[in-house]
């Protein structure tokens, strides 16, 4: 046992690493969190319309084995299924701690908690704070941070970065090499973990929902380290965001779960304005083919039917790929109080008030399903042990990961809310199994030689160097607009091979090109210049485990639509058909009469599909090149079954 | 659920034809114009500032951060000089993260949300007065970080452990509470303070806001005393001048004139009250 404070560097200021940094400072441990900017800024900030959690307040019959279940069959079927269970039974609790916090949660008319709906589920599950969810839990954790920070507890690091971890000759992770962002010092922190809560890799699509931070690069450099990297072709395109030369802003799904329709005229090219279009001249496609979810299918379902209505039916508003997300029924004052947030955000970028006009809207990429992988402990029972060491433990020992940076709770899609709830969770569960893992080492990080610790420190700073010597043609900013506009071209709603083997090629072409890249600036104060250029690195690096897992994965599956490789559910399939046909496969008699025809087949083959590609990505860096193999998903609590929503 | 229509034929989109998330609305209306700044740059801490022109395409819906990111693709002054990229503070780019901060045609305010088509040209740039310049338009703002340690704006938990529900609260006091929980820390209050200045320690109207927040929530009002004696100080609500421009540049609309006369009320009473019982 060591005879001081267990010390971590939390890599990230958003809910997860300030989840983790309060639950660890409590448990007496000592925190460093290195932020790229000034806490409080985090792109978990972003979030709007709410977070998870089956409470049941309004008499449903709603439960976390519900919300579980609605989690799982969200995500295809691709998630561990103890973690996710145990994340939703967590997340009442979870959602009271931030009550208790002082999150300006809207209340129901006797003062407790309100609950509003989302996609992918039937009930009233999701807390929210106006429509600006993410930022008040963002605050609320960050205050509870900084009140450690005041007592001596924990120590930020605003305006540094992240360049690797430390590795011992063991390879076990004893530290993490850091940036001065402004000084342009890169100097080590020794620590008995590490932990990357980084966010995820939105910047590698050029624009998209993310913020300007969220490059991947910290958790692309750990693969490049030799981590493994999970799932990297699910991303998430949310069906609703708003257009912008910078950036593509969302407009939050909790604007259907409070009432908003989708819709196009149904007369293509129809210029009207919207609100002279009469009702029964209106196409509410969701609506129509969904009539069970309704507007609130779950994303990747939304995003495919307005990409159809736009580019195979050509029925975008005004010939444009866009429709229109219609809230112009809901009064001014309900609209006000729980979706401010949204409200002003589409008046202040488009000129136009949502409250009074249908709003344009169109998909976007949005979050990153996949991550770094990392492991969890279970129980005797198969569930999860809290205190276990390997809980979000990347292949690297020492080296953790929480948050979008980790692969492990959305399976193939995420549910709206759940990313918020994942957060929050993966930095409170974890807690107690990094205090473990540094109990259960044979040398401490005070054993270490410093050599070590020079060795890092001097392999960046080279690095470092070389990258302020390049002296090339290409401008790293342009070029990270033409890595953006490859994969927004080809690895997006509907995937195809032979676009994915073309993406490849011109992703290689820019690898090449990255070579000859000019640093625009070599000055030693407040420089972005060299930073942005080893980021860039790593994005074309990361954009190649996203691309290769999405060519080589032949099915469909969650938000990777390949329709050559569509299973083509028949109209009138009912899911319970797989599980009675299961079940008769156990009792070893199939009748081919019970089920309408063509069912059986499209059992046999939806079953064959699962032995098949029911697995996890995993990338390895190999030889310049994502190396990928698959792992066995824990799929021992909900049977596999296809997926319907309407 | 399995796609049946013919999304599930997957037809691609006609050659040619690019993405919605590839911004095709917005350029096939790009047009020859050009957007023309005037950018106040200051190399380190210290040194002087100086101007500098630059000229960018216009695009529809562009804003200042998106011109600016043009610049670094091509970091080339009006008159023609390769310089250094200018450096500014982002993020979220959807004001809600409070980083972009600048002032912009002399007004402070959030470069995302400041659109072009909007703006007269050329459009000045500069970074906010009231904070110690980092570099070009970045500022350190982190004297209003360190006042939110001042005034403890946070609720002291018992600890992170699942003790239940929390208070129940009427909603009209959450909406109060969650119109002055979006301060983002911007600085945009005291960029516009006439008493907040470089070498004063005046706290500002944000840092008396934090104080209404907390004081008002039922767990946080525990500790309503430590925070009134907080901002009795130097620097404290009694330096106030009550010029009122703070709520007028707020891109919240936080009721901050509202929050400064509450805090004022509050520690009238408090500074009554010391008299009596210290």
């Amino acid at each position: 046992m060591m005879n001081r404070k267990k010390k971590i560097v939390i890599i990230g200021g958003g809910l997860a690493g300030l989840a983790l940094a309060m639950k660890f400072c409590e448990r007496n441990g000592e925190v460093t969190v290195v932020s790229y900017q000034s806490l409080k800024r985090s792109h978990s900030v972003c979030a709007q319309g709410g977070i998870n959690a089956a409470i049941d307040a309004k008499n449903e019959g709603d439960s976390p084995e519900k919300h579980f279940y609605d989690t799982i069959e969200g995500g295809d079927f691709l998630a561990h299924q103890p973690l996710v269970r145990d994340m939703c039974f967590q997340a009442p609790a979870i959602i009271h701690l931030m009550d208790r916090m002082g999150v300006a949660f809207n209340r129901t008319g006797e003062g407790h908690l309100d609950f509003r709906r989302f996609g992918g589920t039937l009930y009233n599950r999701t807390a929210f704070a106006g429509a600006t969810t993410g930022q008040q839990l963002v605050y609320a954790l960050d205050e509870q941070v900084r009140s450690n920070i005041h007592d001596g507890n924990a120590t930020a690091l605003e305006w540094h970065e992240y360049l690797g971890a430390v590795l011992d000759s063991d390879g076990i992770c004893r530290g993490a090499v850091i940036h001065d962002l402004k000084t342009d010092e890169i100097y080590t922190l020794p620590a008995d973990a590490v932990v990357l809560a980084t966010g995820g890799p939105g910047q590698v699509y050029g624009r998209s929902t993310n913020s300007v931070v969220n490059t991947g690069a910290a958790a692309t450099t750990a693969y490049l380290q030799g981590a493994k990297y999970a799932n990297g072709e699910f991303i998430q395109i949310h069906p609703t965001a708003i257009p912008g030369q910078d950036k593509l802003r969302l407009m939050s799904e909790s604007a259907r779960g409070e009432g908003g329709r989708i819709w196009v005229p149904r007369k293509a090219d129809d210029r009207r304005d919207p609100n002279k279009i009469p009702q029964n001249e209106r196409f509410y496609f969701l609506e129509e083919k969904y009539p069970l979810f309704k507007n609130l299918v779950p994303r990747d379902v939304a995003s495919r039917e307005i990409y159809d209505i736009v580019y195979n039916q050509n029925m975008g508003v005004d010939g444009d790929p866009m429709v229109y997300l219609d809230l112009t029924h809901k009064s001014r004052e309900f609209l006000d109080n729980r979706l401010g947030g949204i409200m002003d955000i589409y008046t202040k970028f488009t000129g136009v008030d949502p409250r009074d006009h249908p709003m344009k809207i169109f998909p976007a990429v949005h979050y990153s399903m996949g991550g770094l992988w990392t492991d969890y402990g279970p129980d005797q029972n198969g569930l999860i042990d809290h205190g276990s060491p390997r809980n979000q433990m990347t292949s690297i020992t020492g080296l953790f990961a929480a948050g979008e940076a980790d692969y492990q709770y959305h399976g193939a899609n995420r549910l709206g809310a759940n990313s918020l709830l994942s957060c929050i969770y993966t930095g409170l569960m974890m807690a107690r199994g990094i205090m473990n893992y540094t109990d259960s080492l044979e040398k401490s990080v005070d054993d270490i030689p410093s050599t070590v610790f020079d060795d890092a420190r001097n392999h960046w700073k080279t690095r470092f160097k070389e990258i302020k010597k390049m002296n090339g043609r290409e401008n790293p900013y342009q070029l990270h607009q033409e890595l953006g506009e490859v994969m927004l071209a080809n690895v997006l709603i509907v995937r195809d091979n032979k676009s994915l083997e073309k993406a490849t090629d011109e992703i290689n072409d820019i690898e090449t090109r990255f070579k000859d890249v000019k640093c625009l600036d070599t000055s030693d104060w407040a420089n972005p210049s060299p930073s942005f250029i080893n980021q860039l690195f790593c994005m074309i690096h990361l954009s190649k485990i996203i691309t290769k897992g999405a060519l080589l994965r032949d099915e469909f599956r969650g938000s990777h639509y390949k329709p050559d490789f569509d299973l083509n559910q028949p109209k009138d399939f009912d899911p319970h058909e797989y599980i009675e046909y299961l079940e008769q496969k156990q009792y070893g008699d199939i009748s081919e009469d019970k089920f309408p025809a063509g069912h059986l087949d499209y059992m046999k083959r939806f079953e064959e599909n699962n032995i098949k590609w029911l697995k996890t990505t995993v990338a390895q860096f190999k030889d310049n090149q994502p190396d990928i193999t698959y792992d066995e998903v824990d799929t021992s609590l909900i049977t596999p079954r296809p997926r319907k929503y309407d | 659920m399995r796609r049946r229509t013919a999304a599930s034929k997957g037809r691609h989109p006609k050659k040619g034809v690019a993405l919605p998330l590839d911004g095709e609305v917005i350029h096939k209306t790009m047009t020859d114009k050009k957007i023309t700044f005037k950018i106040k740059r200051q190399d380190k801490p210290g040194s002087p500032s100086y101007w500098q022109n630059f000229q960018v395409p216009y695009k529809p819906f562009a804003n200042i951060i998106s011109c600016l990111m043009e610049i670094q693709k091509n970091p080339t002054t009006k008159a023609g000089k390769t310089v250094a990229p200018v450096t500014w503070d982002c993020n979220c780019l959807e004001e809600v993260c409070g980083s972009c901060t600048m002032v912009i045609n002399g007004k402070v305010r959030q470069a995302c949300t400041a659109l072009i088509d909007n703006l007269e040209q050329p459009i000045a740039l500069e970074p906010m007065s009231k904070f110690p310049v980092v570099r070009d338009l970045q500022v350190n703002r982190s004297r209003m970080f360190e006042n939110l340690k001042k005034v403890k704006a946070w609720i002291d938990i018992d600890g992170s452990h699942d003790i239940g529900e929390g208070a129940i609260m009427p909603d009209s006091d959450r909406a109060k509470r969650y119109v002055m929980s979006e301060c983002m820390t911007c600085g945009c209050c005291i960029e516009a303070c006439p008493q907040f200045s470089l070498t004063n320690s005046f706290m500002g109207a944000a840092t008396f806001n934090q104080v209404r927040l907390f004081n008002l929530h039922p767990a946080g009002s525990m500790n309503k005393e430590e925070r009134l004696d907080a901002v009795m100080g130097e620097g404290g609500i009694t330096d106030c001048g009550n010029a009122q421009v703070c709520v007028e540049v707020c891109p919240k609309n936080i009721p901050l004139t509202e929050s400064i006369a509450d805090i004022g009320r509050q520690t009238s009473w408090q500074f009554i009250k010391n008299l009596l019982v210290k």
